[in-house]
């Protein structure tokens, strides 16, 4: 089905199959995200791209667009929620951005600054999760990792490999490793996975890039995620 | 002449460096020492807090002092605001969260290289560590946050500018940054 759905009151034209986030980003329309990526399979789980349609609250990553919906994104209310979601994300981990590589490359600290997060609002978790050291090549510090699964997906769907998975619920989620000692050292990965390379967080690593561009030069230092974003995605429709 | 505005500084479990990175407004100092005056700060020396209209607290709550010094700066402040990574989410000193506090002590104190005469310190003038470093809006009700490890001196300028305009701070996108 092709059409038009409304969103925040502009008329977004979509083509068969898509989702609203999809649809809106080729309208050139960002709307907040980490879990969704335009390679993979949706997984709806870290809520942020959380919309109204007709009145109720849905994920646009995961939506379909259909002929004459009403979606809202941009109001006052989801940015609040938006906010609060990304304040979760951060107190459920360790996040000392000062100390991390990804600072100013990541995505969930891009989201943070475009949503306005000045403070983590909630007390803090502090959970202790390990470091996996173990492989020459890529580093998994579990401290920041968001549960998005990119890298389940992409070890899956663009690696051909099968290196993550999730386990556990609620509190207790966690990634693990498909590997005999349950480290990366004996899996399969490579550093030049799309695995490693879509994580949004600073939590899978290619080793050796520390800080090869300065703190103050990187991605989301001087610009906002939501241009950084339809950047990206445009070059990804060419 | 107006009154002058009344502010507050402390460092809790931090380095100074924001307070480094305040002075780095350079010859806007001058603009600001007209508009404010300094109550318990390090720059003053003033070691008690009075009536004052802002408190700036740099660092996190690591010790029993520091939650003396914080409850003496929300009872006094009109606005607490929380200033740079370790105030906000305890920063880099709260990297010890993970480990238990015997653990650390002991490996500062007893078991690290290089140690002459192992004895974990216990003079009653040292103040008693938590088990836990806490952000300070875990403490006090804070009013106001300036991220940043530290904050930037233009960070610390685009606030105190509206505070003394008199207006609600807002800080713009591009000056919010966690590094
Ligand atoms: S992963 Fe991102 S948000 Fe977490 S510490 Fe690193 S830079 Fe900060
Ligand atoms: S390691 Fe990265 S990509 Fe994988 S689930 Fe965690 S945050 Fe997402
Ligand atoms: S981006 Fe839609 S739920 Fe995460």
């Amino acid at each position: 089905m092709t059409g038009y759905f409304k969103l925040d009151g502009r008329s977004i034209p979509f083509q068969p199959g898509q989702t609203i986030i999809q649809a809106a980003a080729d309208a050139d329309v960002y709307i907040p995200h980490l879990c969704y990526h335009p390679d993979f399979t949706p997984h709806g789980s870290c809520k942020l791209c959380s919309v109204q349609v007709n009145g109720r609250i849905c994920s646009a990553c995961t939506f379909p667009a259909s002929d004459g919906l009403e979606v809202l994104s941009e109001t006052s209310d989801l940015n609040a929620r938006r906010q609060k979601i990304t304040q979760m994300l951060f107190v459920e981990g360790n996040h000392f951005c000062p100390y991390c590589e990804k600072s100013g490359n990541c995505q969930l600290q891009a989201v943070a600054y475009h949503v306005k997060m000045l403070d983590s609002h909630f007390p803090h978790f502090f959970p202790q999760r390990p470091l996996d050291a173990t492989h020459p090549d890529v580093l998994l510090d579990y401290d920041r990792c968001i549960f998005c699964a990119l890298c389940v997906r992409a070890s899956q769907e663009a690696d051909g490999k099968n290196v993550f998975a999730l386990s556990g619920r609620n509190i207790n989620k966690h990634l693990i490793i498909n590997s005999e000692s349950g480290t990366l050292k004996d899996s399969d990965i490579a550093a030049e996975d799309k695995a490693v390379e879509v994580c949004p967080t600073g939590a899978l690593l290619r080793r050796g890039q520390a800080y090869k561009t300065p703190i103050g030069q990187r991605q989301y230092d001087h610009q906002d995620i939501e241009q950084v974003s339809l950047q990206q995605e445009k070059a990804h429709d060419v | 002449m107006s009154k002058k505005i009344r502010i507050a500084t402390t460092s809790l479990a931090g380095c100074f460096g924001c307070h480094m990175s305040f002075l780095d407004i350079d010859e806007r100092l001058t603009q600001l020492a007209e508009a404010v005056e300094f109550n318990r700060s390090p720059i003053t020396d003033i070691k008690q807090c009075s009536a004052c209209d802002i408190g700036l607290i740099e660092g996190g709550v690591c010790n029993a002092d520091n939650v003396h010094v914080l409850r003496e700066f929300r009872d006094q402040c009109k606005m607490l605001v929380a200033v740079g990574a370790c105030a906000i989410n305890g920063g880099l000193p709260a990297m010890r969260n993970e480990v238990p506090l015997e653990e650390c002590l002991t490996e500062a104190y007893i078991d690290g290289i290089g140690i002459e005469n192992p004895v974990i310190p216990n003079d009653p003038e040292l103040p008693l560590l938590l088990n836990k470093v806490h952000p300070i809006h875990e403490i006090v009700t804070i009013d106001y946050f300036l991220p940043g490890c530290p904050p930037s001196a233009d960070e610390f300028w685009a606030f105190l500018s509206d505070i003394i305009a008199g207006q609600e701070p807002v800080l713009a996108t591009e000056l919010i940054h966690f590094d």
